[in-house]
Formats: structure tokens, sequence, C-alpha cells
């Protein structure tokens, strides 16, 4: 379970998918590098993704670990962003039976699990059906 | 006679956003669990707006902003203040305006602020916006209304308690699709519903809600804002008061000599529930979505406690153009999908897993 230091170094990529682009080859990538994967350049700049894409796959998790339990089932789906990094994320405000492949999602905050009763809520992306 | 409430550099709304979750609860579910079929004739609404699992006032108050600064097309880090106004902030010590400020990318020059009033916190942070960006402290200010309502099983206030509410992009006038006539604000010690602390649900005066706290307080903030403005009710395209059920603000419009259209565009109670804090902003946007330029427009909240805001505002040229860069209000309320008084259940805490 991540504690409050790791939540907090990661708040930017988790509440607005801030990943970076390679100053030499242009290529985006979330989570954010050091070093582009591609080319091995070091120079990277932020860049802030749009949060759009399609559903590349998904699963339909019905036993989750005890930090998930409240939300079963829930779908967890590799999403292919417009700007090209394939990532993992819950979809939400979405029956398990109608999600597909090549559905248009968007990225959405939401709370992603709670430490207890007494600790830190965690927020991040997730993807829905696109409206906006 | 006290004076209206407006700032010497003229203010008013440059953007706004409404959310409302997806999930509804029909009001006949909630009666077949607690009344079997005696209450099926008067329901005080159809359906109520339920949050799913994984949403609270700071999520929904995100999804709102991001509306309200698309509407706006105003660049986050130009917003100098935020201020949440809700009775379901989801930390009691931490600000909600903290992690919405951070996540639409406003921080950290800004000043944050959680507001509470009951159903009034909403209108509360606009106000302060008005006084704000009037005042030349700023020039933008996000005025965020937005609640999840807690009723207690099998209460009254369980068929209406639900959630959504609405966010502003206030600054200057000049900028703005609805400038501020005026405001009027009206408190007094009333106290027909209240939660004291630690405590899961509200208490409230049942019968004593109405006379001496709703119609009182709304009343008498609706008659000295168009007293001190010198207009009258047939001068406004809409009006739109807090909303606990339908037959409230029904009844306070014919009080205040309001005819039953000039109410209906922003009255989304029947539809959604009582999104206590988020009410009358979140109906505010219903007619922003279908109001036209130079229209008149008055808005008055109701908190318990208690108080009224009364806001008049005229619509501008600006609306035409900006209503279509954000999701309108009924967007969210057509996407609906009904639960069940269970999924109700789980998803609100109300049943004990550990």
């Amino acid at each position: 379970m991540m504690g409050i230091p790791g939540n907090w170094r990661l708040r930017k990529q988790r509440y607005q998918l801030a990943g970076t682009r390679c100053q030499n080859c242009n290529q985006i990538h979330f989570p954010p590098r050091q070093v582009c994967p591609a080319c091995k350049n070091r120079q990277l700049e932020d860049f802030r993704l749009s949060g759009r894409g399609t559903v590349y796959s998904y699963t339909i998790i019905y036993q989750s670990t005890p930090k998930f339990e409240f939300f079963v089932p829930y779908v967890v789906a590799l999403i292919d962003l417009e700007e090209g990094p394939r990532i993992t994320a819950q979809l939400t405000d979405v029956d398990p039976d109608q999600v597909e492949i090549g559905m248009p999602v968007e990225m959405v905050l939401r709370k992603i699990s709670e430490q207890g009763e007494r600790g830190l809520i965690h927020y991040g992306y997730k993807f829905r059906p696109r409206i906006r | 006679m006290a004076e209206i409430l407006i700032p010497d550099r003229p203010v008013g709304i440059v953007g706004y956003g409404a959310y409302i979750p997806r999930y509804r609860l029909p009001a006949r579910e909630i009666a077949r669990l607690w009344r079997g079929t005696q209450d099926a004739e008067v329901l005080p609404i159809d359906q109520k707006s339920v949050p799913g699992p994984d949403e609270d006032t700071i999520t929904m108050a995100i999804e709102a902003a991001e509306n309200a600064l698309s509407r706006a097309a105003v660049s986050p880090e130009k917003i100098r203040a935020v201020w949440i106004g809700s009775e379901s902030h989801p930390y009691a010590v931490k600000p909600s305006g903290t992690i919405v400020a951070q996540a639409l990318g406003i921080t950290p020059n800004v000043s944050t602020a959680d507001f509470e009033f009951a159903c009034k916190a909403g209108t509360e942070a606009m106000q302060a916006g008005f006084g704000f960006v009037g005042s030349k402290m700023a020039d933008y200010v996000l005025a965020i209304a937005m609640d999840t309502a807690q009723g207690r099983p099998g209460d009254a206030l369980e068929y209406t308690a639900a959630a959504g509410g609405a966010a502003f992009v206030i600054g200057l006038a000049e900028n703005s699709l609805a400038v501020l006539e005026g405001s009027f604000s009206y408190v007094t010690d009333t106290p027909d519903f209240f939660r004291r602390a630690h405590q899961l649900y509200p208490e409230h005066g049942h019968r004593f809600t109405g006379e001496p706290a709703y119609f009182h307080h709304i009343t008498h903030a609706a008659r000295k804002l168009m007293e001190g403005l010198n207009t009258r009710p047939r001068d406004y395209a809409a009006v739109v008061f807090h909303q606990p059920n339908t037959k409230f603000p029904l009844k306070v419009a014919k009080m205040l000599g309001f005819r039953e259209e000039q109410v209906r565009t922003g009255l989304l109670a029947p539809f959604i529930g009582n999104t206590y804090a988020g009410a009358s902003p979140l109906g505010l946007t219903a007619v922003l979505d279908e109001a036209r330029p130079e229209d008149r427009i008055l808005v008055v909240s109701f908190g318990s406690g208690a108080g009224s805001d009364a806001m008049s505002f005229r619509v501008t040229e600006a609306i035409l153009e900006r209503r279509e860069r954000a999701p309108l209000t009924r967007v969210y309320i057509q996407r609906a999908k009904i639960i069940d008084y269970a999924t109700y259940a789980k998803w609100r805490n109300k049943i004990v897993m550990h």
C-alpha cells in the first residue's frame, strides 16, 4: 500500500496524466521518463496527455485485493491514448457487460482507494465512456 | 433599508459547468422498502441522483470545474482562488480545495477554502468570489457548489438527498456571459436542520423547515434584492430557487409573483433530487444552457440554519458561443442508470463490512 510520500510524489501524473515528450524524436511517454526509450535522449519536457483514448483490451475483476473489494465487479482495461502511450486503468461509470474493444473513453479523476477509515483518500485517473 | 451587495468593479460569470453522477434511485424504490404502498401517490420527486462508489464532492467538483474552465477559456494559472461550498467535504480537516486546485493545474499561486452553510454554501462561495474580483484582489475566482448529501435510512429526507452541483469561473463583467446586477444575503438563527460533529446523518425540524425557514428567508432575500434593483418578477426570463423537493420552489415562486414557466427550466429536483449546496447553482446552469442575450435571471439559494443569497444576472452575447464548449446540464441528467436500494446501500456505506 502506497504511503503518504509516495502518493504525494505521484500526484501530477495521477491527477493530470502528466507525462513527458522527447525533445529529439517527439515520442510521448506515460508514466514520465528520465530517458527516452526510443532514442535514449535525456532532454525531455513535461507533457500533459489529453485523456482521450480507446479500449485496447480489458478484463473484469471479481476477486480483488482487499484494497479494491468495495468496487467489485469492476473493469481493468488497457487503453490506447490518442498521443500514443498504452496505459492500464480502471473503467468507471460503465456496466462490465457494456465494455467493448475499441470503445472511445476519456479520463476522469476518481477515488482509487482509501487507507482505511482514518487514512488518506487516494485519487487518480480512471476512464469512462466518452461524453465530452 | 439595507443596500444591495454589488462591487464597484462590475463582475459576472465567465464560465459555468455542471456535474451530476450517472446513477438514479427512484423514490418508489425507497418507498417500497420503508412505506410499502402507503406513500406511492405523494412522493416528493421521481428519482434522485446517487454518486458512484468512487465519487465524492472532490471528484465531482473537479469535473464541474473542468467544464467551467472550458467554457471560460481561461488558463488555470490565472485563477487566484478556489472556493468550494459543500456539506459533504470528504475530510473533516484537509481542504477539498487543495486537491481540486492541484488536479486542475491551478496550484500553487492560489487561495483555497472550503465553505460551509448547509445548502447555501455554494452561493456563499460565489458571493465571496464576486467580492474578490470586484475588489481587484483577483481577476478570476473558481467558485464551486457540490454535494453528496446524506439521508438517514427511512427518514423523509432519504427520498431527496442527492448528489451533484456546479462550478463558476467568476471574472470581470466585460468578459462575462452573465453579468451580476446585484445580490443580497439574508440570515437569521433558525435551526431547521443541522448535523452535529461526528454524526453520520442530519436532524431536521419536520414542518418547521417550511414557513419560518425556507419560505421566510427566500422571500425576504428575493424581495429586498428586487426592491434594491427596482425590478419585478415579470422582468425575469427565469428564476431558480433552492429545491429540496418539487413543491417548495413552485410554492415560493407563486408567493413572490412568478409564473410557473419562469421556474420550470431551472427546476431539476424532480429528475435528480435535492443536491443541497449544488441545487440552485445547478439550476442556474440549466437556465444558462437555454438563455438568450439580455435575459435576466434571478437565483435565490436557501441554507438551513438559516439564510438565503439572492443574485440577479443579465445574460450577454457571450453565452451563445461559450455554452457549446462543455456538456449541457441535460446531458448529465439524461445519462441515467437506475439502481436498486441494495446497490445504493452498499455504495453509500450503509452495509457494515468489518
